[in-house]
C-alpha cells in the first residue's frame, strides 16, 4: 500500500465519517442512532489502522484496537442494554427543522474548513486534510446535543464529539502519546458508567428521559 | 517521592472509604486522609522552598512556585472541608436526605476528586492535565445529584453535559498544541511536557497556537465558569451538598484557571503578542459584570454565592489577561484568598440552611441570635468577599485595580461598577439573614466552627501581612508568567 | 472529412436517444414483470403504445388555449435538444460545445415549465394539483442537481459534459469521496426527476399520490404520445448523464470510429444494468408519502453539498 493510496482511503473514510455525523443529526430512531454511531466508530478504527500501517507507527494499532473495542463494541452494547432496560427502544424522537439543522451543519463544516486551513497548510502529513473533517465532526456532535431533547440522544452526540476528537488526534498528529490515549479512553469509560447511572436517576425522578421535563432550574425573575 | 505519596494517599483513602461505606469512623478516616495529604503537600512545599522548582517521575511531574501553593491550598481546603462535612453530613443523614449508599459514595468520590485536582496541578503533561480535569468533573457529577431531588438531578445532568462539551473543546486545543510541538520534539510524550513546551515556546507555530488557545479558552473557561459558559455553575453549586459546593467553588475553579494560565504562557511565548491576554480580559470582565448583576436577583443563598464565585473567577481571569507583574501578583493572591473566603462562606451558609431547613434567602433570618458563630462568620465572610479591608480580597483587588489604572484605565469604570454592584447586592441580601429576629422555624444545630475560624483567620491574616515565603513564590510565579 | 464524421456522430447519437428510449422503458417494464411473476408484454410494447397513440384522434378540452396544444412539442423538442449534448457512445459532439451542463438543466426546466402551464391551462383540479406538486419537487431537485454536477465539474474543471467525461477517462483512477457523494446525490435526484418510485409512480393514477400523471391526464392522441416519448427519453438521458459523469469508461474518443461498436455494446450493457437497478429499487421500496419528498430531496442536496465540500477539504 503506497502512502498516497493510504491517504486516498483515509479521505474516503473521512468523508464517510462526516456522512455518519450528518446521519446522526437527522436519525429519529434510537436503534438507528446506535447503529450509525457504531459504524462511525468502526470507520475511525479502520482509519487509525490504515494511518498506522502506512506511516509504520505501531502504537496506532493499539489506538485502533482500543477504538474498536470501546466505541464499536463496548459503548453501543452498554447503550443497547440501557435502552432495553429502560424500555425506550420503540421511542421515536420528534426532530424538528431538519432542513435548518442540515444547513447549520453545512455551515459548520465550512467554518471548520476555514478554521483549520492555516493549520493544514503547515503540516506535511498525508492525512492533514482530514483535520477539518475531525473538527466538523466535533461541531456536528455539539449541534446534535443542542437540537436533541432526549437524554440518550444527547449522550450519543457527546460520544460522537469524542469520535471527532480521536479523529483529530490521528489525522493531525498520527495519534497522541499512548498515555494520553489510554487516559482519555478511561475517562470515556467512566463517563459511560456515569450516564448509565444518570439515565436511571432521571427516569426515577422525572418518569421520563425527555429532557423537556428538566426545566426547573432557571433564573428567577 | 513526595508527589507519589501525595497522590497515593488520596487514591488509597478513596479505595478504603469505598470499601468501608457508612461505618462509624468513615468521616474521621476522610479527615485523616485529607490531613495526611495536607502534610505531604507541606513537605512538598518545603522542598520547593529549599530547592526551587523541580521535575520528577521522568518528566511526568513538575513542581514550581505556581502550582505548589495551589497544591497546598487544595490539600488544606479539602482537609477543612472534610472536617466541616463530618457534622454537616451527619445532620443530612439524620434527616434522611441521604442514605447509606450515598454516604459511601460521597466519601469515596470526595477523595477521588481531590486526587484528580492534585494530579491536574502537579502533572507536567498537558494531556494528563486534561484527563485529570475530566476526572475531576466526572467524580463530582454524581455528588451533585446526591440528594436525588429533581432539581439536583437536573443540575447534575447540566453539569455533566456542559462541562463534557466544554472540556472536549479543550482536548481539541491540546491536540493542536501537540501538533505544533511534534514538529520540534517528534513523536512521543516529550511534545506534551509543559517544561519542554515552555522552553521552546518561541519556536512553536504561532497560527496553530492562536487557534489552539481559542479552544483551550472555551474548554477550560467552561470549567472556570466564565460567562457565557457559566450556566452549569449556579445549578451545580446550589443543588449539591454544601461541602461539595465549597470545594467546587474554592478549588475546582482555581484548578481550571490554573490550566488556562499554563496554556496562556505557551501561547504568549509563541505569538509574541498579547492576543491571548485580550481574550481573557474580555471573558473575565464580562463574567464580572454579568455575575454582579445576576447577584441582584438571587433568591437561593447558595446560588447567590455561586454567582459571586463567577464574579471572582472573572476578576482573576481578567487580571491574568491584563498581564504585567502587579496584576499577575494580584491574580495569584486573589485565587488564594477567594478560595479561603468562599469555602468559609459556604460552610456558614450550609449550617444556616440546615438551621432553617431551606436555602431560600427570605426564609433565613436572625442567624446571630440562633448561632452567633455562624452569623458572624457569614457576616465577616461576606465583608471579606465583597472586598472590604482589611481582608485579603481587598489587597488582591487593590493590586489588580492599581495595575488596571496604569495599563488599561478605560476598563476601570466597568471593573469598579462590577465590584460595586456585587458589593451592594451581597449586603442587601445578607444583612437581613444575619441580623433581626430569629424566625420560629429556626432550629439549633451542632455546627462545626473550626473550619470557619481557621479560614477567616487566614483570610484576615493574608490581608494584613503576606508571609515572606509566599510573596517569594508569587514573585517566582510572576516571573514565569510574565515574560 | 472531420466535420462530416462529427455530424454523423451527432446524428447517430440522436437516433439512439430517440429510438432507444422506448426500448429502455420496455426493458424496465419487462424486468419488473419478471420480478413480480407476471407475464410480460414484451420488450417492444412501448413502441406499440406510441404507435397506437399517434394513430388516435386528439380530444381537446373546450377551453384549452394554444399553450395546451403547444406544450407537447416544446417538451419533446427540449428533451431532444438535451439529448444532443450528452455523449452516449462518442465524445465527438459538435452541438456539445453549444450547451454545457447548466444549459442542460435549463432545457429540462423549460420542458417542465411548459408542461406545468399546460396542465393548469384546462383548469381541472388534477392538473393544478399535479403542477404544484411537480414544481415543489423541481424547486428542490434542481439546486441539488446543479450542486451534484458542479462537484463533478470541479474535479474535471469543465462544465461541458463531453469534456468532463473525457477528463475523467483520461486521468488515472483515484478514490474521490467527492464523486461518490455526488453520485449518491445524483441517483436520488434522478429518481425524483424521472418520476420513479419512491418519489412518484409512473404506473399509477391514484389521485392522492400521482405527480407527473396528474399533469397529463387531459392529453390524448398525438400529444400524449409526444409527452410519453419525452418521458422515456428523459429516463434514458438521466441514465446517460450519470454514465457520462461517473462511469464514462468505454465511450469512444475523438475521431475513433473503430471504437464505436464496442462503445455501443458497453452503453447497452450499462443501460441494462441501470434498468436492473431501477427495478430492484422499485420492487424493494414503497412509494413514500408526499410530504416526505422534500426531506428526500433535502438529503440529496446535503449529499451534493458534502461532495462539494469534501472536494475542497479532502482533495
Amino acid at each position: 500500500m503506497t502512502v498516497s493510496f493510504a491517504a486516498q482511503i483515509n479521505s474516503v473514510l473521512a468523508a464517510l465519517i462526516l456522512l455518519a455525523s450528518f446521519g446522526l443529526l437527522v436519525q429519529r430512531r434510537i436503534y438507528g442512532l446506535l447503529h450509525i454511531f457504531a459504524w462511525q466508530g468502526l470507520l475511525l478504527s479502520i482509519s487509525a489502522a490504515v494511518v498506522g500501517y502506512s506511516a509504520g507507527l505501531h502504537h496506532l494499532y493499539i489506538s485502533a484496537a482500543l477504538t474498536l473495542s470501546l466505541k464499536v463494541i463496548a459503548l453501543p452494547y452498554i447503550l443497547y442494554v440501557l435502552i432495553h432496560r429502560l424500555k425506550i427502544h420503540r421511542e421515536v424522537e420528534e426532530v424538528v427543522r431538519i432542513p435548518t439543522t442540515m444547513l447549520i451543519g453545512i455551515a459548520l463544516v465550512v467554518f471548520s474548513y476555514h478554521l483549520t486551513a492555516p493549520i493544514t497548510e503547515l503540516s506535511d502529513l498525508v492525512t492533514r486534510s482530514t483535520l477539518a473533517v475531525a473538527l466538523a465532526t466535533i461541531m456536528l456532535g455539539l449541534l446534535m446535543m443542542i437540537t436533541r431533547k432526549k437524554a440518550v440522544t444527547q449522550i450519543i452526540g457527546f460520544l460522537a464529539m469524542e469520535n471527532g476528537l480521536f479523529f483529530a488526534a490521528t489525522s493531525a498528529t498520527y495519534g497522541m502519546p499512548l498515555v494520553v490515549e489510554l487516559g482519555v479512553a478511561l475517562d470515556i469509560l467512566i463517563a459511560a458508567f456515569i450516564f448509565g447511572i444518570f439515565f436511571f436517576q432521571i427516569r426515577t425522578t422525572f418518569d421520563t428521559l425527555d429532557l423537556k421535563a428538566m426545566e426547573r432550574l432557571k433564573e428567577e425573575e | 517521592m513526595i508527589i507519589t505519596a501525595l497522590l497515593v494517599i488520596n487514591l488509597a483513602a478513596a479505595a478504603v472509604l469505598a470499601f468501608m461505606g457508612d461505618r462509624k469512623l468513615a468521616p474521621e478516616l476522610n479527615i485523616a486522609g485529607s490531613a495526611a495529604t495536607f502534610a505531604a503537600s507541606l513537605a512538598l512545599a518545603v522542598r520547593v522552598h529549599d530547592e526551587g522548582p523541580f521535575v520528577a517521575g521522568g518528566g511526568f511531574f513538575f513542581v514550581d512556585a505556581f502550582n505548589v501553593y495551589l497544591a497546598v491550598l487544595t490539600a488544606f481546603v479539602s482537609m477543612t472541608t472534610a472536617v466541616f462535612s463530618r457534622r454537616y453530613m451527619a445532620h443530612e443523614r439524620r434527616h434522611g436526605k441521604i442514605g447509606h449508599k450515598g454516604m459511601r459514595f460521597y466519601h469515596a468520590m470526595f477523595q477521588l476528586f481531590i486526587f484528580a485536582m492534585l494530579l491536574a496541578l502537579l502533572t507536567n503533561n498537558i494531556g494528563v492535565l486534561w484527563i485529570a480535569m475530566e476526572l475531576a468533573t466526572l467524580s463530582t457529577v454524581l455528588l451533585v445529584s446526591l440528594y436525588r431531588t429533581p432539581p439536583a438531578v437536573e443540575a447534575a445532568w447540566k453539569y455533566f453535559i456542559l462541562c463534557g462539551v466544554g472540556i472536549a473543546q479543550a482536548l481539541f486545543g491540546t491536540v493542536l498544541l501537540y501538533f505544533a510541538a511534534e514538529k520540534i520534539f517528534g513523536e512521543g510524550s516529550n511534545g506534551l511536557l509543559w517544561t519542554n513546551l515552555s522552553a521552546a515556546a518561541g519556536s512553536l507555530e504561532p497560527t496553530v497556537l492562536s487557534i489552539a488557545f481559542i479552544f483551550l479558552m472555551v474548554g477550560y473557561g467552561t470549567k472556570v465558569g466564565l460567562v457565557p459558559l457559566h450556566n452549569w455553575l449556579p445549578d451545580a453549586h446550589s443543588e449539591g451538598p454544601t461541602p461539595i459546593s465549597a470545594v467546587l467553588s474554592g478549588l475546582l475553579l482555581n484548578v481550571a484557571l490554573y490550566a488556562l494560565v499554563r496554556c496562556k504562557v505557551l501561547v504568549d511565548g509563541a505569538t509574541h503578542s498579547h492576543k491571548a491576554g485580550y481574550i481573557m480580559m474580555v471573558f473575565g470582565l464580562l463574567s464580572v459584570l454579568v455575575a454582579a448583576f445576576s447577584l441582584l436577583r438571587q433568591k437561593d443563598v447558595k446560588r447567590m454565592f455561586a454567582y459571586s464565585s463567577i464574579e471572582h473567577m472573572g476578576i482573576a481571569t481578567f487580571a491574568f489577561g491584563l498581564g504585567g507583574p502587579v496584576a499577575t501578583f494580584g491574580a495569584l493572591l486573589h485565587m488564594l484568598v477567594h478560595s479561603l473566603t468562599k469555602s468559609s462562606i459556604f460552610f456558614t451558609v450550609g449550617h444556616a440552611a440546615q438551621m432553617h431547613s431551606t436555602q431560600d434567602i427570605s426564609r433565613i433570618g436572625g442567624l446571630v441570635k440562633g448561632n452567633p458563630l455562624v452569623g458572624w462568620g457569614l457576616m465577616f465572610g461576606v465583608a471579606a468577599i465583597a472586598g472590604m479591608p482589611p481582608f485579603g480580597v481587598f489587597t488582591s483587588e487593590f493590586l489588580i485595580l492599581t495595575a488596571l489604572i496604569k495599563d488599561a484605565p478605560y476598563f476601570v469604570p466597568l471593573f469598579l461598577l462590577g465590584i460595586a454592584v456585587a458589593f451592594a447586592a451581597l449586603f442587601r441580601r445578607v444583612i437581613p439573614m444575619v441580623f433581626g429576629d430569629a424566625p420560629s422555624w429556626q432550629k439549633p444545630i451542632k455546627a462545626s466552627h473550626m473550619p470557619v475560624l481557621v479560614h477567616m483567620g487566614l483570610a484576615l491574616g493574608l490581608g494584613l501581612y503576606l508571609p515572606g515565603f509566599l510573596s517569594e513564590w508569587f514573585h517566582m510565579a510572576v516571573e514565569m508568567l510574565v515574560k | 472529412m472531420e466535420n462530416v464524421y462529427s455530424a454523423l456522430m451527432q446524428a447517430l447519437q440522436l437516433t439512439i436517444v430517440v429510438a432507444g428510449a422506448p426500448l429502455l422503458t420496455g426493458w424496465v417494464r419487462t424486468l419488473k414483470c419478471w420480478m413480480q411473476g407476471r407475464r410480460t408484454a414484451g420488450l417492444l410494447q412501448p413502441y406499440r403504445d406510441l404507435a397506437r397513440l399517434f394513430s388516435k384522434d386528439i380530444v381537446l378540452a373546450e377551453n384549452a388555449s394554444w399553450i395546451f396544444r403547444f406544450a407537447p412539442y416544446v417538451v419533446f423538442g427540449a428533451t431532444l435538444m438535451a439529448g444532443a449534448v450528452i455523449p452516449l457512445i462518442s465524445f465527438d459532439l459538435p452541438l456539445g460545445a453549444t450547451a454545457d451542463i447548466i444549459a442542460l438543466v435549463a432545457l429540462f426546466a423549460t420542458a417542465r415549465f411548459f408542461l406545468a402551464l399546460a396542465a393548469m391551462d384546462t383548469g381541472t383540479a388534477f392538473g393544478g394539483m399535479g403542477s404544484s406538486r411537480e414544481m415543489t419537487v423541481a424547486s428542490l431537485a434542481e439546486p441539488a442537481m446543479l450542486m451534484s454536477i458542479f462537484t463533478v465539474s470541479l474535479a474535471s474543471q469543465s462544465t461541458s459534459l463531453s469534456q468532463m467525461a473525457h477528463v475523467i477517462t483520461s486521468t488515472p483512477l483515484v478514490l474521490r469521496p467527492s464523486l461518490a457523494f455526488a453520485l449518491l446525490a445524483f441517483i436520488l435526484i434522478a429518481v425524483a426527476e424521472t418520476g420513479r418510485v419512491p418519489v412518484d409512480n409512473p404506473a399509477t393514477h391514484l389521485e392522492l399520490t400521482m405527480i407527473h400523471e396528474a399533469m397529463i391526464l387531459e392529453y390524448s392522441g398525438r400529444h400524449l404520445a409526444l409527452i410519453e416519448w419525452a418521458g422515456m427519453m428523459k429516463l434514458l438521458l438521466f441514465s446517460s448523464i450519470g454514465i457520462a459523469c461517473f462511469f464514462p469508461w468505454g465511450i469512444s474518443g475523438h475521431g475513433d470510429p473503430l471504437m464505436l461498436p464496442p462503445a455501443f455494446v458497453i452503453l447497452a450493457a450499462k443501460l441494462a444494468l441501470i434498468g436492473i437497478f431501477i427495478v430492484l429499487v422499485e420492487t424493494g421500496l414503497a412509494k413514500m408519502r408526499l410530504f416526505r419528498v422534500p426531506e428526500f430531496l433535502g438529503s440529496a442536496f446535503l449529499l451534493a453539498t458534502l461532495g462539494m465540500l469534501s472536494f475542497f477539504i479532502l482533495e
